[in-house]
C-alpha cells in the first residue's frame, strides 16, 4: 500500500489520465472470487489500459482489513482512486453494471 | 470450550436448558436465569424503545459481572455515537473496548455508494464478526441492528439465505447473541426475521396514554424454557434498563405472626388489640382532610421509635411540609429523620410516568431496606396510567414489600362526598387491612371518623370511631349511635349533654318523690300520735264511767245497806259481787 503512494505525485503529472486504484476484496479462492478477478482484469485492460492497479486482498489471510472498507459483501471491489470512493459488489459478471459502477460508461 | 463444558453439564441433569444472565435487572427473573446460552435472541420494536440499549448493557453487564468479553456489530451507530449514548447511563464502553473486552465494529453501507454485479455472499461480514469474536475471545455478540442491510443490499434473495447462515454460523459459534431488528407492521420485524431466530424473542414496545409514555417488553417466546408471558413495564434509568417487576409474582411469600403498633392506641384496641400484622398491606382510604397522612405519619412516627426503617413516599408534600404539619399535631418527625431512621422521598407524580416511579420506588427500596414502607397517597400515582396498568404496578409494589417483609401503608384519596368503596375495589383486594376514614356533615361541621373495613387474620372492632385531631396528636372517641345514625362533633356533645340533663332531671324527681312521701310519712306518723291520744283519751274516759259507775253504785248500796239496815234487810251478796268485780279491772 505504501508503494501506491508513491506513485500518487506520478498520477498527478497526467491529470487526463490518472491512475485507477481498485481493490478486489476476496476469500480464498472461491469461484466468484477467481471470476471476480478475471472479469474485472478484461474490464480494464479493455478501459484503462495502462492506467489502474489492482491489489487483490485475501481477507483469510487478512481479515483485519475487512473493516477499513466496510466490507461486507465478498467479493468486492472498491475504487479508491479517483474520487469518489466507490464498490461494485459480486463476480462481476454483469460488464454493463460493473461500467456503471466504476462510473466508466461515459468517460469509456 | 467453557460453553461446551457447561452445556453437556446441565444435559446431565436434564431439564433446564443453559442460560446466559444478562445481568439486566428483572430481565434475568422474567426469563428465568436469562437469554439462551449458545443462541441468538430476537430483541424487536419500533424506533427509540430501548433496542440498542439492551443490546449494549448485555455486553457491559456480561463483561463487568460475568467476565464475558463481547462483541458488538453496529448497524446504525457509529463507535463514537455509542460510547457516548451509553456513557449518560454509566458504562464505560470506552473503557471497556481500551481494554480489549469488548469489540465495537461499526457496520456501514451506502446503498448509492453501491452497484451490484454478479452473485455475491457475505463472508466479508462473517469473517469481521469472526474476528472480532476470535480478537478478544468473545462470548457474547449484539447485532444491532442487522436490518439495515435490507436497505444497503440490493439482492433480497442472497440477503436472506446468507442471514439464515449467520445465525447457524453463531450457534456454531457458541456465542449468545442479541439480534435487534425493527417491529413490523404484520409481523415481528419489518423483514421477518423471527423466521431465523425460533430460541427467543423479546419485544419492546413504548406506548403512550394520557401523554405518558411507557415501555414494555414482552418475552414473546422462549424455546424450551418457562417464561413469563406478561407484558411488563420497563425503564431506561440512570443504571441501564430495569425490567419491573424485580421479584417474580406469586403468593408465596412468608407471613409473620408479629403483631405492630399502629402509633394510636385506640386503633390498636379496634385492631384486635394489637395493631397490624407485619408485612401486611394496608390500605387507608378517604376524601380530601380526612387524615390520612396524620394516620400515616403516627404510623411512621411508631416504628421509627421502635428502632424501625421507615421510607415514607410523599406525592403530595414535601418533606418538610409534612414535618412542619405534623409538627403542630405533636409528631415530632424531625429527630427521627435526622437519626436515619425515617426517609421521606417525595416526587410530583406528574414528573415521569408510571414505570419510573416504580423504578425510583424500588431503588429506594432496595438501597434503605426499610421495614415499613408508607406511600401517601397511593392514588396520585395510580391516576398516571391506565386502572390496569395502576393495579398492576401496586401489586408489583405489594409483592415485592411482602417477599422482604415489609409492612406497607398506602393511602387512597377517594373522590366525591363518599368515600366510595366501590371504587378501590381493584386495589382493595391486595391489601390485608382496610381503613375507611369519613366525613360527616351536619350541624354546619364537618367531623371525621374511622372505621376498620377489613383486617385478614384478625378479630376487630366494627364500631364507627370518631376521629379528633388536636395539638396532641390524634385520638379516636367513641361515636355516639343512636335512632338517628351516628353523631359526631358538637352533635355528639350535644347528645352527651341531653343525656347528662335527662339523668339529673330524673335525679331531681326522685329526691322530689322521696321527700314527698317522707312528708306523707310524717304526715301519717303525726295522724297515728294523734290516734294514738284519742284512743287513750277514750280509755280514760272509759275508766271515769266506770269509776263513776262504781261510785254511784256503791253509793247505792251504801245507801241501799243504810236504808236497808234502817230496814232491817239482809243485802249483802250484791255488795260483795261488786267489790270483786272492781278488783280484776283494777289488777
Amino acid at each position: 500500500m505504501k508503494a501506491k503512494i508513491t506513485r500518487q505525485p506520478a498520477a498527478k503529472k497526467r491529470p487526463t489520465a490518472k491512475l485507477w486504484q481498485l481493490r478486489l476484496y476476496v476469500m480464498d479462492q472461491t469461484p466468484k472470487s477467481v471470476m471476480a478477478l478475471a472479469n474485472l482484469k478484461k474490464i480494464c485492460e479493455s478501459h484503462l489500459k495502462g492506467r489502474y492497479r489492482i491489489t487483490v486482498i485475501d481477507l483469510l489471510k487478512h481479515p483485519k482489513l475487512a473493516k477499513g472498507d466496510q466490507i461486507l459483501a465478498i467479493p468486492t471491489v472498491v475504487r479508491k482512486l479517483p474520487n469518489p470512493v466507490r464498490t461494485i459488489i459480486g463476480s462481476l459478471s454483469d460488464t454493463e453494471r460493473v461500467l456503471i459502477g466504476l462510473d466508466l460508461r461515459t468517460t469509456g | 470450550m467453557g460453553m461446551k463444558n457447561r452445556r453437556t453439564k446441565s444435559d446431565s441433569t436434564v431439564i433446564l436448558l443453559p442460560k446466559c444472565p444478562t445481568g439486566i435487572q428483572g430481565l434475568d427473573e422474567i426469563t428465568g436465569g436469562g437469554l439462551p446460552r449458545g443462541r441468538p435472541t430476537l430483541v424487536c420494536g419500533s424506533a427509540g424503545c430501548g433496542k440498542t440499549l439492551l443490546g449494549t448493557e448485555f455486553l457491559v453487564r456480561g463483561v463487568v459481572e460475568f467476565d464475558e468479553p463481547g462483541v458488538l456489530m453496529a448497524f446504525e451507530e457509529t463507535e463514537t455515537e455509542l460510547k457516548a449514548n451509553v456513557a449518560s447511563l454509566g458504562f464505560d464502553l470506552a473503557g471497556l473496548v481500551r481494554r480489549k473486552k469488548i469489540v465495537v465494529d461499526y457496520v456501514h453501507i451506502e446503498r448509492s455508494e453501491v452497484q451490484e454485479s454478479g452473485e455475491y455472499d457475505l463472508e466479508g461480514l462473517f469473517v469481521r464478526l469472526g474476528h472480532a469474536i476470535d480478537s478478544i475471545g468473545a462470548k457474547r455478540v449484539v447485532l444491532d441492528t442487522l436490518e439495515v442491510l435490507f436497505a444497503s443490499l440490493p439482492n433480497e434473495g442472497i440477503l436472506r439465505s446468507e442471514l439464515r447462515r449467520l445465525f447457524r454460523w453463531l450457534k456454531d459459534k457458541g456465542v449468545t447473541a442479541v439480534i435487534t431488528a425493527e417491529r413490523g407492521k404484520e409481523q415481528l420485524t419489518r423483514h421477518g426475521l423471527e423466521e431465523y431466530v425460533s430460541d427467543c424473542v423479546i419485544l419492546l414496545d413504548h406506548r403512550v396514554n394520557d401523554q405518558i409514555a411507557t415501555r414494555h417488553l414482552r418475552v414473546v417466546k422462549y424455546r424450551g424454557a418457562l417464561h413469563g408471558t406478561n407484558e411488563f413495564p420497563f425503564l431506561i434509568g440512570d443504571e441501564g434498563i430495569s425490567v419491573l417487576p424485580i421479584t417474580s409474582l406469586g403468593l408465596n411469600h412468608k407471613v409473620s405472626v408479629e403483631r405492630i403498633a399502629t402509633g394510636i392506641p385506640r386503633l390498636d384496641v379496634m385492631l384486635g388489640g394489637r395493631g397490624f400484622f407485619r408485612g401486611s398491606s394496608i390500605l387507608l382510604t378517604g376524601t380530601a382532610g380526612t387524615g390520612k397522612t396524620i394516620i400515616s405519619a403516627n404510623f411512621a412516627q411508631a416504628a421509627a421509635l421502635r428502632g424501625e426503617r421507615v421510607l415514607f413516599f410523599s406525592f403530595e408534600e414535601s418533606p418538610n411540609q409534612i414535618i412542619r404539619n405534623m409538627h403542630s399535631i405533636g409528631l415530632r418527625l424531625e429527630p427521627l429523620v435526622k437519626s436515619g431512621l425515617l426517609r421521606f422521598h417525595s416526587a410530583r407524580p406528574s414528573l415521569c410516568g408510571l414505570e419510573m416511579h416504580l423504578a425510583t420506588m424500588f431503588k429506594e427500596i432496595a438501597t434503605f431496606k426499610p421495614d415499613v414502607v408508607i406511600v401517601d397517597p397511593i392514588t396520585s400515582l395510580m391516576d398516571l396510567g391506565t386502572a390496569s396498568e395502576g393495579k398492576g404496578m401496586v401489586t408489583r409494589l405489594i409483592d415485592y414489600l411482602k417477599a422482604g417483609q415489609v409492612t406497607s401503608l398506602f393511602t387512597s384519596l377517594t373522590q366525591g362526598g363518599h368515600a366510595l368503596q366501590q371504587s378501590e375495589g381493584g386495589m382493595s383486594s391486595l391489601m390485608d387491612s382496610w381503613l375507611l376514614l369519613q366525613d360527616f356533615e351536619g350541624n354546619g361541621e364537618r367531623n371525621r371518623v374511622l372505621y376498620v373495613l377489613k383486617a385478614r387474620g384478625m378479630a376487630h372492632s366494627n364500631q364507627i370511631r370518631e376521629f379528633l385531631i388536636s395539638d396532641n396528636g390524634i385520638d379516636l372517641v367513641d361515636a355516639y349511635i343512636g335512632p338517628n345514625g351516628v353523631l359526631t362533633g358538637s352533635a355528639r356533645v350535644a347528645q352527651e349533654d341531653l343525656e347528662k340533663a335527662a339523668a339529673l332531671a330524673s335525679q331531681q324527681e326522685a329526691a322530689r318523690r322521696k321527700r314527698e312521701l317522707e312528708h306523707k310519712r310524717a304526715a301519717l306518723e303525726r295522724q297515728i300520735s294523734g290516734l294514738r291520744s284519742e284512743h287513750e283519751a277514750s280509755a280514760e274516759e272509759l275508766r271515769q264511767i266506770d269509776q263513776q259507775v262504781g261510785t254511784k253504785t256503791r253509793l247505792l248500796t251504801t245507801e241501799r245497806a243504810a236504808s236497808g239496815r234502817l230496814r232491817q234487810a239482809d243485802a249483802k251478796v250484791p255488795i260483795l259481787t261488786l267489790h270483786k268485780a272492781r278488783n280484776g279491772r283494777g289488777h
